[in-house]
């Protein structure tokens, strides 16, 4: 007996003309990160992407956990592929799903005909099947309002597909429809989430670290390392461009007032940060901040770190509160990963009181002590590119 | 230049360290409770290296026990202790500068039941004699005592626990955790009134995972890792020979451990004499042991010094290696100024450290603090 992968488009199925467009960069996605697990035929029928394994034997539990992982998908089936044949099907049937019937308590079958020309219509296979479940599984019981269990039996143009319930896919849309852009990572819980959540709306992901050493330490890098490994596993190749700060920050630290560091340092990183995302062919910058959460995250702190971005920044997390942010940094398993102990850029020379309410022209004022244009060049010719992709690793 | 200078977080292996291992792992690879020719070897391997930790110990063979180490002797130690003597009191006396592998126990026997008496330290990081005498009662099963602290290197006050137990009458077994001291400082656990003393042989040169435990002859513990009954049942398992080797090999090397001792105090004054220049040094460690130096830069923050000398080549460590990220229990003990343990960093050597390694420390060191950035 063959196993298909059935894949439900989610969003997409909502586009106009050009849903081949994403359609065919959600197949490429697929095939791309099931190449190290399987060769797979991978067909598109309606509103489902057939995946059919080539590979003898093929492990379907790790191509499962990888498909999980692609966004643009809203849910999929394992699911056996049988001849369209009622004997066989009852086995098949029985057979399958043994171990889930051992689980459930109640079930119903549902079956769809697509091919007009087998014998029996829907609601007979729906009986003929359940009743054959039934006399193998007593106890079981049939409920076609809630049921534990969705049988499903799709009787395809080739095969019958016989499979359980769906299992959830990640959503989204296909990365790589919408194009490009940078997120600003510091090794925290935040930034993980919020490159995660632009990933998930189909954007190619660039990374920009900011590094300070000594102030911060080889293993802060390391941890933005494993933080993107753990993002690429759903958004696919990421690009990290490590900065040197150690300059920048000694100079603000030596030379402007220091309620205003953070606002200065931030309002630097983002300078830095666009002028990077141009040169990769990014068409926006994504931040993990939240508003309120930190002196850098208020209202007019926002503003003045805003007014020397000249392309989109992204903030997904804007108004998402902590506890929100982390339960999803824990579903991507990056909480672990951010909460060990090493300091970070934004840590270093953090003044004790940091002005909330910074006005711009206090800010442009205090700023004409840098050099700023040649602090620039050389933070930028000193970047260091490091390619992390984590998401053919099975 | 590379210097490592870490070496209470763990040591190089010698070359011959590494032979004897490599050795075991390829010729001799017997398990030495097989009773054929192949075990024969390991087994006079293993009777080898009882010999050579007794030797060290001034104690009988059969009073020591390998373990996979330091963790592991004092979980043994303590837990076992514990459980053995639960009929016979209740009390507990140990430390609050002790090792987490002692600490996570003690709070693990508190859950219990136990009552665990946590001795303070002074602002030199000693447990006060008078504290360890009105602590001792004729209740108390066990006193578990480090030799010398990992973070600061004071030594503490063995043989005033050992007398008070005796004038209290307790039953109590007096557990040392001798991880710093073992192969730094002569011990004789007979003459010093000790039941169980952990020892650990990564940071004597030897390998990782691997370590040792002296028990005094007579005395039961309930163990509780079970399986074949190797090393009288106290610790079953089937022997790491590898490991057990390379402790052994690390031991016969020692040398004279009080001419060691006085080689590296010459490397710590030097260090301290070159040292004496920079106004915002605090030196958090008494003089008593010279393989472990805490100082504090006042201003430059410990991960940053560690940072900017790693930088160098030169490896110290923040606090100890296995509380990262924390600010030292052992420092906030013994009463420092906040400011001071931020900005602690813990220098540790070895016998193998050289004087021109001194030299470039103290150069980094000094630069370190004329151009990094303070905090207040």
């Amino acid at each position: 007996m063959k196993e298909f992968i059935l894949i439900k488009n989610g969003e997409i199925a909502l586009k106009g003309l050009n849903r081949s467009t994403f359609e065919d960069a959600l197949v490429k996605n697929i095939k791309r990160r099931l190449s190290p697990i399987l060769k797979a035929d991978i067909t598109k029928s309606q509103s489902t992407i057939m995946v059919e394994p080539l590979t003898e034997n093929p492990d379907m539990d790790a191509a499962v956990e990888a498909i999980k992982r692609v966004f643009g998908i809203a849910g999929f089936s394992r699911a056996a592929a049988c001849e369209k044949d009622m004997d066989i099907m009852r086995q098949v049937v029985v057979d399958y799903l043994a171990d889930t019937y051992r689980e459930c308590k109640t079930f119903k079958v549902e079956a769809r005909r697509s091919d007009k020309k087998f014998p029996l219509n829907s609601p007979e296979i729906c009986r003929e099947l359940g009743g054959e479940i039934l006399s193998h599984f007593p106890h079981l019981r049939v409920d076609v309002h809630n049921p534990d269990l969705v049988v499903n039996v799709e009787v395809r143009e080739k095969y019958t597909f016989i499979h359980g319930n769906q299992i959830k896919g990640a959503g989204g849309m296909p990365v790589g429809t919408s194009g490009r852009a940078a997120v600003m990572i510091s090794g925290g819980i935040d930034s993980p989430v919020a490159a995660w959540t632009m990933a998930k709306r189909g954007l190619v992901l660039d990374a920009i670290h900011f590094a300070s050493p000594p102030y911060t330490s080889q293993r802060a890098e390391q941890k933005v390392h494993e933080l993107l490994g753990k993002v690429s596993k759903y958004s696919g190749t990421i690009n990290l461009l490590v900065v040197p700060f150690t300059e920048i920050q000694e100079h603000i630290k030596d030379d402007c007032p220091e309620d205003l560091f953070t606002i200065i340092m931030r309002r630097m990183m983002m300078r830095i940060a666009i002028e990077l995302a141009k040169r990769q062919g990014c068409g926006a910058i994504i931040t993990g901040e939240s508003l309120a959460q930190v002196a850098s995250q208020t209202l007019l702190a926002l503003g003045c770190t805003d007014a020397v971005a000249t392309m989109p920044v992204f903030r997904p997390l804007i108004g998402m509160d902590k506890n929100d942010i982390v339960e999803i940094s824990r579903k991507i398993d990056t909480f672990a990963i951010s909460i060990e102990p090493y300091e970070d850029c934004c840590t270093v020379f953090t003044p004790k009181h940091p002005r909330l309410r910074p006005t711009l022209e206090d800010v442009e004022a205090a700023e004409k002590a840098l050099d700023m244009d040649a602090l620039i060049k050389r933070a930028i010719d000193g970047v260091k590119i490091v390619v992390i992709d984590k998401s053919l690793d099975v | 230049m590379e210097c490592y200078f870490d070496n209470s977080a763990t040591t190089q292996p010698t070359r011959k360290v590494v032979d004897a291992m490599v050795e075991v792992l390829t010729d001799c690879y017997g398990n030495p409770s097989s009773l054929h020719r192949v075990g024969d070897a390991a087994s006079e391997k293993l009777q080898t290296a009882r010999e050579t930790l007794a030797k060290s110990l001034s104690c009988d063979p059969a009073e020591v026990y390998f373990t996979s180490g330091g963790t592991e002797s004092n979980n043994i130690s303590i837990m076992g202790a514990a459980h053995a003597l639960r009929r016979r009191g209740n009390r507990i006396v140990t430390t609050c500068v002790e090792h987490p592998s002692v600490l996570e126990c003690m709070d693990r026997l508190t859950e219990e039941g136990f009552e665990v008496i946590r001795l303070p330290v002074d602002g030199t990081g000693h447990v006060s004699e008078t504290d360890i005498a009105d602590a001792i009662d004729e209740h108390t099963i066990l006193v578990s005592m480090m030799y010398v602290n990992n973070e600061v290197g004071s030594i503490q006050p063995i043989g005033a626990a050992a007398s008070a137990i005796k004038r209290s009458g307790a039953p109590a077994l007096l557990h040392v955790d001798a991880v710093q001291a073992f192969g730094k400082l002569p011990i004789k656990p007979s003459s010093l009134g000790i039941d169980l003393l952990s020892i650990s042989a990564h940071k004597v040169h030897g390998p990782k995972g691997q370590g040792a435990l002296y028990m005094k002859k007579g005395t039961r513990l309930t163990p509780y890792i079970l399986g074949g009954g190797q090393e009288n049942g106290v610790r079953s398992g089937t022997h790491g020979m590898p490991g057990i080797t390379g402790l052994s090999a690390a031991v016969s090397e020692l040398g004279d451990i009080e001419a060691n001792g006085k080689y590296v105090a010459t490397l710590k004054a030097k260090l301290l004499n070159q040292l004496s220049s920079e106004d915002n040094l605090v030196v958090n460690s008494p003089d008593d042991f010279p393989y472990i130096l805490n100082i504090s830069l006042r201003g430059v923050p410990s991960e940053v010094l560690r940072n900017f000398l790693s930088e160098c080549g030169v490896y110290v460590s923040t606090g100890s290696a296995c509380s990262k990220g924390h600010r030292s229990y052992v420092l906030t003990s013994m009463g420092l100024d906040p400011k001071v343990i931020d900005s602690a960093i813990r220098i540790s050597f070895s016998r193998f450290n050289t004087e021109e390694e001194i030299d470039y420390l103290a150069e980094c060191i000094k630069r370190a603090n004329k151009s990094l950035r303070k905090v207040h």
